[in-house]
């Protein structure tokens, strides 16, 4: 099976004033259709910055990202970012349709999709709001509709629900999970928070170490929706905790309660 | 606490109590009234101007120059605030050249537009767009500079990655805000640059006032003056209820 997302010996230096960073190094990963992968890593290790490597606002400064190769309409990828990153001089189906009115859609087309990625997230009466007068859990939904609206061949998630409370966040979490099974759709996610990424993924790869590298990669068994105490997730979750404890950094992670 | 009908009404006792002391100075002879008119005389005045035609012509040829100065000032401003807050390259380009014109008034650009232009409504616009020019310029560069570099790499992130695309999905707008605040100081600040200019005889409200002034014609210096306050009270209030729309997403 092709890989929708190859990632070959991946390094990136940033250099300012003369300084050189060297952030992530080494890196392979595959991500296969219809995987749901997460990336766990301490902050500061390069989560982000891999994140906008795959979707092309950084080019990488050693090894390579090959992507598959968009349908017209599509998109390879589609990023969701921590912060909703709403434009807020439109309205919330405009957002949605951001990404549309670059794939030379007519305008029918563009508000037909963007209407289906709105209800999809369950939003379908807001069309008309301003962002402004959005809740931080709605404003995250509508980001995700804003992503799917382009039927990217994989979803790019860069913590998306980690400036939300506890209850929208596993609200969140349990419906992605059900989109994300519903649709097929392959995702990257990247989080600091151990239980969300065994709980959504069917991989979860460890990122840890100065430059980041991944250190490890755990599969998750079972399918969606998932019991969040389930002893065999809870032991998947030791098991990466152990692995960032071996690269030092656990002090830095969010542990869950 | 106040009642609410009291306090609406007290700006209209403050404006009652004005003009009321501003009658009494020149009646009870504590000025000479050619050099206060008492305002009881103004309709008076302004019937006169507006029967013999004078006030609609300087008002048209007022307009005129404010209107078209206004229009070229924020293009030209809003265009080179754009290029220069856009591209480093063309900051660094106008850096000193902005440094160099921008503390001359406006008003010094008086000899030039009349040596340029002649006597002429073009000399007046020409004034009137040099002053919009710098304000709607520097509110412009400001916007444009301060745009989110978040909202830049959501459009990247959507495939808009040209200059053109950033700029049309996501500068241009998120600096919208920034840049309706100086067209609104350029809408008042145009105003001076109007009379200014015409203080030098080009037509218009300004070189009617000069010429009421050396007749000690008080009365009709008033009748413009009011003009001129009522003019851009309506422009005001017609651009702040545009604002309003155009801003309606915040909150
Ligand atoms: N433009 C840049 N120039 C220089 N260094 C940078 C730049 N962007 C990020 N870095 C550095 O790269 C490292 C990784 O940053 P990144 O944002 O990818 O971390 P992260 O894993 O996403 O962390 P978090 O969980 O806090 O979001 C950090 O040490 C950061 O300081
Ligand atoms: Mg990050």
């Amino acid at each position: 099976m092709a890989g929708l997302i190859a990632i070959r010996d991946l390094a990136l230096t940033f250099t300012r004033d003369g300084a050189r960073t060297t952030v992530l190094s080494g890196l392979d990963l595959d991500i296969e259709p219809g995987e749901f992968l997460a990336i766990v890593g301490a902050s500061g290790v390069g989560k982000s910055t891999l994140l906008r490597v795959v979707a092309g606002l950084v080019p990488p400064s050693a090894g390579t990202v090959r992507l598959s190769d968009p349908e017209p309409g599509r998109r390879a990828v589609s990023l969701v970012f921590q912060d909703s990153r709403l434009l807020p001089w439109r309205r919330v189906l405009d957002n949605v349709a951001f990404g549309l009115e670059k794939l030379r859609l007519p305008r029918a087309e563009r508000r037909r999709r963007a209407q289906g990625a709105l209800a999809r997230v369950g939003l379908a009466d807001l069309a008309g709001r301003w962002p402004f007068q959005l809740s931080g859990g709605q404003r995250q939904r509508v980001a995700l509709a804003r992503a799917l609206a382009v039927e990217p061949h994989v979803l790019l998630m860069d913590e998306p629900f980690s400036a939300l409370d506890a209850l929208t966040r596993e609200s969140l979490q349990d419906e992605l999970a059900r989109l994300c099974r519903a649709y097929r759709q392959t995702v990257l996610f990247v989080t600091h928070d151990i239980e969300e990424a065994v709980t959504l993924a069917d991989r979860v790869v460890v990122l840890a170490g100065r430059p980041g590298r991944i250190v490890a990669a755990h599969r998750v068994a079972g399918g969606q929706p998932r019991d969040r105490s389930a002893p065999e997730l809870k032991a998947v979750a030791q098991a990466i905790r152990e692995d960032l404890a071996g690269a030092g950094v656990s002090q830095n992670l969010q542990t869950a309660d | 606490m106040r009642s609410r009908p009291a306090a609406a009404l007290l700006p209209l006792v403050g404006l009652a109590a004005f003009f009321a002391l501003w009658e009494a100075f020149p009646r009870l002879d504590l000025v000479n009234p050619a050099f206060l008119p008492p305002p009881s005389v103004i309709p008076e005045a302004f019937l006169r101007e507006l029967r013999s035609g004078q006030w609609l012509m300087a008002i048209g040829g007022s307009l005129g120059h404010y209107l078209g100065g206004l229009a070229l000032g924020i293009v030209l401003g809003i265009a080179v605030g754009t290029l220069t807050g856009m591209s480093r390259t063309a900051e660094g380009l106008t850096a000193w050249i902005v440094r160099v014109l921008r503390p001359v008034p406006g008003l010094a650009w008086v000899p030039f537009a009349i040596i340029w232009f002649g006597v002429s409504p073009e000399a007046a616009l020409f004034i009137v767009a040099v002053g919009v020019f710098w304000i709607v310029y520097f509110a412009s560069h400001g916007a444009i500079r301060g745009v989110d570099r978040d909202l830049i790499e959501l459009a990247a992130a959507f495939g808009f990655r040209s200059a053109p695309e950033r700029l049309l999905t996501v500068v241009w707008p998120a600096a919208t805000p920034g840049i309706l605040v100086g067209v609104r100081t350029a809408i008042g600040q145009a105003w001076m640059a109007v009379v200014a200019a015409e203080i030098f005889g080009v037509a218009g409200l300004g070189q009617r006032m000069m010429q009421a002034s050396t007749l000690l014609a008080t009365d009709i210096v008033v009748v413009y003056m009011l003009t001129m306050a009522l003019l851009y009270g309506v422009f005001d209030a017609a651009f702040t209820a545009l604002q309003g729309w155009m801003l309606r997403w915040r909150a």
